[in-house]
């Protein structure tokens, strides 16, 4: 069982969780209909897995049968399961990857706050790195380039000329059909 | 104020979270927002992602709310936010499992995926798959083919990854696609050439040549994409798994331990360590580098490198010891998980001194890891128990301080396995892991554990130098735990008292208080043992105490049996065959857990429920019940046309000779085959079943019925067998046999042998006292025969001799006498069975080893002098 080779496949996340300081969930992903089918399966191992996390930060944790790498910033917790056979390091470059483009995301201030106000584009940054438990990419600053920030939401000094002309059209047109 | 005290708690809660306490009703209302025109991109997001955020707390939507949530959101494909566009996306993937009618957005999104807007078409691809249906997925697919040799590496990604999660609607889907998925994995994209990779191996994996092709191909040119590069190596062990001999395969793999990613030479030295085919000459590299990464800073990477030691250290320990210097280093880690891990390679890996020093380090922080690790430290300790028998005080008392300490039902179950392992394999362990036991049954809370303990403690403590004081703790358990837990120490406390007379009358106080008990089970029990116990001692009544495990089926059907026939002599119990203990599989390594779920029935009754099928045997099945049935026995080569098996099942009376036969001939069919045999001196025939047809590759049965001749040293013969049948051609790919008629053919099988152990059978009852029987066999009229014999040469050593002894006679060895102490040079074996027809077997063979030689005196007492008489005379 525990000794046989891992199956040739690329579903290799089983899945993605974003808890915060209490242990509760902000984001969650599980990818494998056989691992935590129900919602109240999910959130009991959430809560055990905080539970064995949140004290030690030693990035690796085997718990209920997968490994769990997680990584953790202010009052957030990143997690990324596996298959206990997974190699290790590859669920770790994803979570690399979830922790670097959220941080590019919200510019380098990996805050519950900060997450909360920016959570569509979350979403869509864990949408772009992972399909239903394919890796899609894992290099963060593809990741950020795909999951496009609003413009508007760069401040106004790092914008370039056009993109200030077009948002500026743009307003305009709409204050004109209202 | 107010306010002020109300922002400051909420502040504190939740750190403001804009999304706490939303109501599922509100936000499904705000949804309304969608239908406005123009969209306004900001607010319809927020709304949104609230509802997406609620989705993803678990929140659980109806049909109709589903369904009426995705209309509304079709509303917002007018805006061409691209933030508010992919989050529609999102929602269609989110709610097409619940909503109905998903597939009115197809054509939108189609529009999408083909359109200009490079940030919408990958995204766009994505949804669009999983609103997909089989029907839908001819219209789609021109577009997908386009979109996997895509110049924008994420589009290209994004069609092959669906294309995967497609194959379980349509099967085939990656085989169609495979010409623009070999075209994609050239591109310079990483991840492209990663999903086109995962792609062709998906449409490939059925055809082993076509994969090896694949492989060796990619092999010669190095793969950009680490990730690629792991799933190339999985590919080849797969390959390497199925095969032998491929050494081009293998020093590919030997290769990626020198590959510029970690990822990639991690992967391939745990593929090494893992193939189970690698010699120590091939992990050596592997090892080494594993004994890097031990010294790495990322936890990760220490954490994967001595998982995978820990492996190693359980096949090839000596390959391990060169990495003690850097695993003594790792005890210290941080992480917990790593120094188990660390410790318990040690643990297999180290010498008997340092055992000591080990299991002071693991005592400082067992506390702190989790139950999994916990049982993998268990399993080290019994390990280590067998491996160093003089160490067992050390190590008894450190298990008996995890047991003491808090735990799951499967670590206490884990260290409770261990104790016991340990007192059956050392016998000086005995004693002290019976008191442990005790005083963990005095607090446990698992009741199977407490039942099996005190079964454990029926059965050994009346053995035991002072039995006298386990009474306190098994009355104990009567008084304070449940039922299944007070029947159970009932039951141990009457074997106390039917073993040692001295306790006999105490312990018949205590039995008669638990009669007044509120359960009927321990009641019953009480009233029964007390019965027996208080008629005159004899050695008879400890195994009315101790019943043998008799399979309840078989006893079943013969009192059955019985119950129609007249009843005119007693019914005889030692026809029953008794139940089959079921040896739980040893597991190396819980880590992830998966128990299979074993048949309950023995060989016998299975095959009694297979025989009972055969209308034409129930004559003899009537008469009596299956005594025994052989292991198979082949008859022919494994690679030769015909195949044949044998099981031979034997009655009181009667030897059934069940053939499986399998024709490998694809362009013949069988008909009416039967085994022919030439019945040996004494034998008679009775009747044959035969085979009415046998098509190729369809198992079939034919069943020769033998009367077992009245003189049982007859019994013992050899029976020359000839396989004969009506052959007829036919069609290779049809199976239609032509018109004309077969002709008759036979095929020459190998001789049967019909030995004693096919007549032969243990009793069933492990716990039975040997001394008792065997005097009782004496007053019982049993004859008695004694004889030396020198064994053989092939026979060097004593444990040798015990198990071809027990294997040749079919007799069961009883008191654990099976068990050889090391270094010992003489043995007693003490074996117990019964011969077909009820006739009792008594046997004692004293073993003396000298000079690699094997003498034995054998005594064998019956109730039937021929039998007796038989046993000697075929160990001669």
């Amino acid at each position: 069982m525990d000794d046989q080779l891992l199956e040739p496949s690329l579903y290799t996340v089983k899945g993605m969780v974003i808890l915060d300081n209490d242990g509760n969930r902000i984001l969650a992903k599980y990818y494998d209909k056989n691992v935590f089918p129900t919602s109240k399966e999910q959130k009991a191992f959430e809560k055990n897995l905080f539970n064995k996390t949140h004290r030690a930060n030693t990035e690796i944790i085997m718990l209920d049968g997968l490994t769990c790498v997680y990584k953790s910033n202010v009052d957030l917790f990143f997690y990324v399961m596996g298959s206990s056979r997974e190699n290790e390091l590859i669920l770790m470059s994803v979570l690399n990857c979830l922790y670097d483009s959220i941080s590019q995301i919200l510019r380098k201030n990996v805050e519950k706050r900060a997450v909360l106000d920016s959570l569509d584009i979350v979403m869509l940054a864990m949408d772009e790195i992972c399909d239903n438990g394919i890796i899609l990419d894992a290099d963060a600053s593809s990741v950020v380039t795909r999951v496009a920030l609003r413009t508007d939401d760069i401040p106004l000094g790092e914008q370039t000329v056009a993109q200030v002309i077009q948002s500026a059209k743009e307003q305009l047109k709409w204050s004109l059909l209202k | 104020m107010n306010s002020f005290k109300r922002d400051k708690k909420e502040e504190e809660d939740g750190g403001g979270n804009p999304f706490q306490n939303m109501e599922k009703t509100t936000v499904l209302q705000e949804a309304r927002t969608f239908n406005d025109t123009p969209v306004n991109p900001r607010k319809c997001a927020h709304i949104l992602t609230k509802i997406l955020y609620l989705i993803n707390q678990g929140e659980q939507l109806g049909t109709t709310e589903a369904t009426e949530a995705f209309f509304a959101m079709t509303k917002l494909f007018q805006s061409r936010d691209v933030i508010l566009r992919r989050l529609v996306y999102l929602g269609i993937k989110e709610l097409s499992p619940i909503a109905e009618d998903v597939i009115i957005v197809t054509s939108s999104l189609t529009k999408d995926m083909t359109g200009k807007e490079d940030l919408y078409r990958a995204a766009a691809i994505r949804a669009l798959c999983t609103i997909t249906d089989g029907a839908m997925l001819q219209a789609i697919e021109r577009y997908m083919k386009q979109a996997i040799v895509d110049r924008s590496p994420a589009v290209s990604s994004a069609a092959l990854v669906s294309s995967l999660h497609l194959t379980s609607i349509s099967g085939d889907i990656a085989r169609r696609w495979a010409n623009e998925a070999q075209e994609a994995l050239n591109s310079d994209n990483v991840m492209v050439q990663y999903h086109a990779l995962g792609v062709l191996y998906q449409a490939r994996k059925t055809d082993k040549h076509a994969v090896t092709k694949l492989v060796s191909k990619l092999t010669r040119t190095s793969m950009t994409s680490p990730y690629a590069a792991c799933m190339l190596i999985r590919m080849a062990c797969k390959l390497l798994e199925e095969e032998d001999g491929n050494g081009e395969l293998l020093d590919f793999v030997a290769s990626c331990l020198r590959h510029k990613s970690e990822m990639v030479v991690y992967e391939a030295a745990h593929a090494l360590v893992n193939m189970g085919k690698s010699s120590t000459r091939e992990l050596a590299p592997a090892i080494s580098v594993l004994q890097l990464f031990c010294g790495s800073l990322k936890p990760a990477l220490r954490f994967a490198a001595v998982r995978t030691l820990n492996k190693v250290a359980m096949s090839h320990p000596a390959a391990v010891t060169a990495c003690n210097l850097d695993l003594e280093n790792l005890i210290a880690d941080p992480n917990r998980s790593i120094a188990t891990l660390a410790i318990t390679t040690l643990l297999k890996t180290g010498a008997e001194s340092s055992v000591d020093r080990l299991m002071k380090q693991i005592a400082t922080f067992v506390s702190e890891i989790s139950d999994e690790f916990k049982v993998v430290v268990v399993q080290a300790i019994r390990a280590l128990c067998q491996k160093f028998p003089r160490k067992h005080a050390v190590l008894m008392n450190f298990l008996s301080a995890m047991l003491r300490d808090e735990g799951g039902l499967e670590y206490k179950a884990a260290i409770a396995d261990t104790i016991i392992a340990v007192m059956e394999g050392n016998s000086e362990a005995k004693e002290a892991g019976l008191a442990h036991l005790c005083e963990f049954i005095e607090d446990c809370e698992h009741i199977s554990l407490a039942v099996r303990i005190l079964h454990l403690l029926g059965q050994e403590g009346p053995t035991s130098k002072q039995p006298s004081r386990y009474i306190r703790f098994i009355y104990n358990r009567v008084i304070l735990e449940c039922a299944s837990v007070r029947a159970a120490a009932v039951t141990a406390l009457a074997r106390f008292a039917a073993a040692c007379p001295p306790l006999l009358p105490n312990i018949l106080v205590l039995l008669s208080r638990c009669q007044l008990d509120s359960d009927d089970e321990v009641r019953d029990r009480a009233a029964y043992y007390c019965a027996i116990l208080q008629q005159q001692f004899d050695p008879t009544t400890l195994s009315l105490v101790q019943p043998p495990l008799l399979s309840i089926p078989s006893l079943e059907r013969a009192l059955n049996n019985y119950v129609s026939s007249p009843m005119e002599e007693p019914f005889d119990i030692s026809q029953i065959p008794p139940a089959q203990t079921v040896e739980e599989p040893t597991q190396p390594e819980i880590l992830a857990t998966a128990k299979q779920q074993q048949s309950r029935l023995s060989r016998e009754e299975t095959f009694m429920e297979k025989l009972a099928q055969v209308p034409q045997l129930a004559l003899v099945m009537s008469k009596s019940p299956l005594f025994k049935s052989s292991p198979v026995v082949e008859l022919t080569e494994s690679e030769t046309e015909y195949n044949v098996k044998c099981v031979k099942h034997s009655f009181s009376n009667h030897l059934v000779l069940q053939f499986d036969c399998l024709n490998t001939l694809s362009d013949q069919l069988l008909e009416d085959v039967r085994v022919a045999i030439e019945p040996p001196e004494g034998y008679r025939v009775v009747y044959e079943i035969p085979c009415l047809r046998l098509a190729y590759n369809e198992p079939g049965t034919t069943y020769t019925v033998l009367e077992f001749p009245e003189d049982v040293h007859a019994s013992i013969a050899t029976i020359p067998t000839t396989l004969r049948f009506m052959a007829r051609d036919c069609d290779p790919t049809t199976g239609v046999p032509d018109a004309e008629q077969g002709y008759r053919d036979e095929y020459m099988l190998e001789d049967l042998e019909v030995t004693l152990a096919d007549q032969m059978r243990g009793v069933g009852k492990q716990g039975v006292d040997f001394n008792a029987a065997w005097d009782a066999g004496a007053t019982r009229g049993f004859s008695e025969l004694e004889e030396t014999f020198v064994l053989g040469a092939s026979v060097t050593t004593l444990e040798g001799a015990v198990q071809s002894l027990v294997g040749f006679l079919g007799l069961e060895a009883v008191e654990r006498s099976h068990r050889v102490a090391t270094d010992a040079v003489g043995h007693t074996l003490l074996l117990g069975g019964i011969f077909r027809g009820g006739k009792e077997v008594l046997a004692r063979a004293r073993l003396a080893l000298a000079d690699s030689q094997v003498t034995m005196q054998l005594s064998v007492r019956s109730s039937d002098p021929d039998v007796a008489e038989l046993v000697t005379s075929s160990v001669g």
